[in-house]
């Protein structure tokens, strides 16, 4: 085949990069140390704008990152509004009390402001932004619809479903756009009730109408073919999928939560794990699909995976062995240590920033989706199907 | 390859049948074009052939249905996805996944074709229908004839016996439907695939027609037979067709080829005349203000430049044929006049100032557009409803819009829902409700789409009778029948930029791509239409 002399574009598998993320975000989970904390932000942050591509999605990073910067800003004036009073400390400064009744005793508003309280609503901020950095991070990396691709066969028509979902948002919303135009042309004003009502009529109009052109389509092309399977096999799947699902709760929160379930809980996962894939692998059979050129697992998968379970294992070793810093606290206010050996195993949580195979290096493939689809103009309509969207982009008709 | 044993359909709650004893055979290996005005039932018949109707659409069908011997009554469209590759109207509402390879992979999947199979075939599809260079690109950046390319292509991974088209050409710029029927073309001579298409551009597809089934409608028994017959009596037909027809060619020719080889004693017998004028394009004088003008304009999606540095001026009473690429930039100019898109730089009039200085409720009476989807501009509930509305929101007089309707199209049922409507009738009631409050620049883009030949026809003369009523007109148009028989003027754009601006008759006639078959046939002299023929030939006996 003369296209395999031109490299196809690899992309690293998408449950790598989602493994790697979480378990940086499990990391973040277990220490309030602000240092340990950013550093797990900032390697997130490098890994992504190493390896991202251009595609739509990799712009969430930026997003994430606003939403953890809200956080902690919320957080801290959640603290410096409501926060509790009464605790030594340096006091910064000191808002107007409000009076309130009896029976609201357990609330305080204003009061004294001292920095223990802020530095703690700080930390408690900082970790919540970086978990949800880190998900960023996966959501950035990883593109949605290859991770879709990757469901288990029992799942795969749930799978559809969000594909399509994604999918459809942008369209309604350029459709909105389209018919606003329309009515404006009829001199008709677009705001108000009433003009709302006669855009919405259009637009639920044209989505139930492409709704119903895909599920033509998706019918005729032979999708929810079947294959009759006995009713035994049936109760196994559903049995063993629910079973493992909540072992699955189980292990996790033993993980998470570290002193109780006397660390019981990675082998309660991995139990939970072998008896949701018995479930998954039991109720595929049910559909005869196959896969066109899965992802493939290998070494970089290995690697930048390895490399996010390798730094939760050294936080739960850490733990493990009491080392001092990783859960702070800033009454007395002191500077908190930084423990060597979490930092070692953040630190490896780089690798992949090396280790993943880069998207934009690859000649001879032009990058899908991004601008051309993500069409700036946005108000370029579909069906009034002008522009720009096609030839102008510089791909030989 | 199909049969229909007596098939009789009628969708829930209608009053009469839209098929009724319908017997068909098709044998294997042949291309058939289904032909008919619009709203005889071409569709459903199309969709009955795999099972779409009825396990889809709901109604009653009686009789059988039988593909590569399997009975759409026992087998849903879903298991007989492995026979009949079926490619629906709009291509980009049919897409499931994301990008060009997985799009061709999605129908093998759902059959269960083992992966190194998928891979062979992936490769195949890509290299009959020309599609390396776009295999990993998005679906949606694709354009018109690319998506329609790869629509075609994601049902033939499955290898089918047989394709199912609905109007495969009909949104396409002449160059792009080139390329999608000689691909299918290429399928059907190579792979020995049987091809049943629904077409309205008769003179785009009849040339490559191996049978034509002409639906009448109004339950009339459906007519089949080779092109040449159908052609003879045929009430749709192509202008080369209408052309043997008055001339009284025999055998009928199908392609501009054959006519041109039979054209010689007609082209001495027209030589001497020449074909009838129209009025030369006006320039603006002191006491003739142009109805609208843009200079120097320039709009930019973000980074992507859609027009670029276009002059043009409108006069009042002229038509104007907009034509060129899918995405060379004609609806982008139709949206900068119509107020709707800022110009990034240069300057729009219409009627001396600029459109987006109106209030919505003025912009009426100054610019209309009429949309590609008619159907944006209708949201009542009924035509009678919208006429009321439109009277309402233009400050008109009660009952002007319908008069106009009324002018437009006669006899349209008042109590029908827009939805309901055939595409001819919906575009008359948008073009009433656009034309009603009287505008000075009238904008259609692309009107003729899935429009068939007589509601085209009445298009024409609507459209030449607002034109003398002083409308200055700009439709923007991949018919090239159509801009020949409406245009004063036509300017071809190219990305972005004017690339010729003149009378109609030379701009198409000298054009490859935009000349009408008439003028192809007729070459180097200038006639356009069977009409300027038939009328310089008088009531003259063929030749």
């Amino acid at each position: 085949m003369t296209r395999s002399a031109v490299p196809r574009r690899r992309s690293l598998h998408p449950v790598a990069w989602w493994v790697w993320a979480a378990g940086l975000a499990i990391c973040a989970m277990r220490t309030n140390n602000p240092f340990l904390l950013a550093l797990i932000g900032v390697v997130a942050c490098v890994v992504v704008s190493a390896r991202r591509s251009s595609a739509p999605w990799s712009r969430s990073i930026t997003f994430f990152l606003r939403v953890g910067v809200l956080v902690i800003v919320i957080r801290i004036a959640i603290e410096i509004l409501f926060g509790q009073r009464g605790v030594p400390g340096h006091v910064l400064f000191t808002l107007p009390e409000v009076p309130l009744p009896s029976w609201a005793a357990a609330v305080s508003i204003g009061g004294p402001v001292t920095l223990e309280s802020i530095l703690d609503a700080f930390v408690l901020g900082l970790q919540l932004a970086v978990i949800l950095l880190c998900f960023g991070a996966a959501n950035s990396l990883a593109s949605p619809y290859r991770l879709l691709r990757s469901l288990p066969a029992v799942l795969y028509e749930t799978g559809v479903a969000v594909t399509v979902a994604l999918s459809f948002a942008p369209e309604l919303v350029q459709s909105i756009g389209i018919v606003r135009q329309a009515r404006r042309q009829r001199g008709i004003a677009t705001t108000g009730l009433r003009g709302m009502r006669g855009v919405a009529v259009p637009v639920l109009e044209s989505a139930l109408d492409r709704s119903l052109q895909l599920a033509t389509s998706m019918d005729a092309r032979g999708y929810g073919r079947r294959v009759s399977v006995g009713s035994t096999s049936r109760r196994l799947a559903s049995s063993a999928t629910i079973g493992g699902l909540l072992l699955m709760a189980v292990g996790i929160y033993g993980v998470i939560d570290g002193g109780s379930l006397l660390g019981l809980g990675l082998p309660i996962i991995a139990v939970a794990a072998v008896l949701c894939g018995l479930g998954l692998a039991v109720g595929g059979r049910r559909t005869a699909r196959s896969r066109y050129r899965p992802d493939p697992w290998r070494q970089p998968e290995w690697m930048v995976a390895g490399s996010g379970l390798v730094a939760l294992v050294t936080m739960s070793v850490a733990h493990a062995l009491d080392v001092p810093g990783l859960i702070v606290s800033f009454s007395p206010l002191a500077f908190p240590t930084v423990p060597l050996l979490p930092v070692v195993g953040i630190l490896l949580a780089l690798v992949p920033a090396i280790a993943a195979p880069n998207p934009n290096l690859v000649a001879g493939s032009a990058p899908d989706g991004g601008t051309e689809a993500g069409e700036p103009g946005a108000v370029t309509p579909r069906r009034y199907r002008d522009p720009v969207d096609a030839d102008l982009t510089g791909v030989p008709t | 390859m199909i049969t229909f044993d007596h098939v009789t359909f009628t969708y829930t709650d209608a009053e009469r049948p839209t098929l009724q004893h319908v017997d068909l055979h098709i044998p294997e290996g042949e291309l058939c074009v289904v032909v008919g005005e619009t709203g005889t039932g071409k569709s459903t018949l199309l969709r009955a052939i795999n099972g779409l109707v009825p396990h889809f659409s709901g109604g009653t069908l009686a009789g059988t249905v039988t593909v590569d011997g399997r009975t759409t009554k026992e087998n849903r469209p879903r298991d007989l996805a492995d026979v009949v590759g079926f490619v629906g109207q709009n291509p980009l509402a049919s897409f499931v996944t994301e990008t060009v390879e997985d799009e061709l992979a999605y129908t093998m999947e759902n059959l269960g074709v083992p992966p190194d199979a998928m891979r062979r075939r992936v490769e195949d599809a890509v290299d009959l229908l020309g599609l390396q260079d776009l295999r990993n690109r998005s679906l949606r950046a694709l354009s018109g004839g690319q998506q329609q390319r790869v629509a075609i292509g994601a049902v033939l991974t499955a290898s089918p016996r047989l394709l199912v088209l609905d109007e495969p050409t009909s949104a396409l710029d002449p160059a792009a439907a080139e390329e999608v029927l000689s691909a299918l073309a290429r399928l059907v001579h190579d792979l020995g695939l049987t091809v049943v298409m629904a077409e309205h551009r008769l003179e785009r597809v009849v040339p490559f027609a191996d049978r034509i089934i002409l639906v009448p409608g109004g339950g009339a028994s459906l007519v089949t037979g080779a092109p040449e017959a159908i052609m003879q009596t045929s009430s749709v037909a192509p202008p080369l067709v209408e052309l043997g027809r008055l001339v009284g060619w025999d055998p009928l020719p199908l392609s501009v080829r054959d006519a041109r080889r039979m054209s010689a004693p007609l082209r001495e017998r027209l030589a001497p005349m020449t074909p009838p004028q129209r009025p030369a394009p006006l320039t603006p004088t002191a006491d003739r203000a142009p109805a609208a003008s843009v200079q120097n304009l320039m709009v930019s999606y973000g980074p992507v430049v859609a027009l670029d540095g276009v002059d043009l001026t409108i006069m009042p009473g002229e038509v104007l044929a907009l034509m060129g690429r899918n995405g060379s930039g004609k609806s982008t100019l139709l949206n900068t006049l119509s107020g709707v898109r800022r110009p990034t730089r240069g300057a729009v009039m219409v009627e001396g100032r600029n459109p987006q200085s109106f209030r919505a409720a003025d912009l009426v009476r100054h610019v209309g557009l009429v949309p590609q989807d008619p159907g944006l501009l209708l949201y009542g509930e009924s035509v009678g409803a919208e006429c009321d509305t439109a009277d309402k929101t233009s400050a008109l007089p009660v009952g002007t819009t319908w008069r106009t309707l009324d002018r437009v199209l006669p006899g349209m049922p008042t109590d029908r829902h827009p939805r309901d409507l055939s595409e001819g009738q919906r575009l008359a009631l948008a073009l009433a409700i656009v034309v009603a409050p009287s505008p000075a620049l009238l904008l259609l883009d692309e009107p003729t789409r899935g429009l068939d030949y007589p509601s085209k026809d009445r298009l024409v003369h609507v459209l030449r009778a607002l034109a003398q009523d002083g409308h200055a007109i700009v439709l923007a148009t991949h018919d090239v029948e159509l801009a020949a028989r409406v245009a004063d003027r036509a300017v071809v754009l190219a990305d972005g930029q004017v690339i010729t601006d003149g009378p109609a008759r030379q701009v198409v006639c000298h054009s490859p791509i935009f000349a009408p078959q008439v003028a192809k046939v007729l070459a180097p002299e200038e006639w356009l239409t069977v009409d300027e023929v038939r009328q310089a030939l008088g009531e003259v006996v063929p030749v």
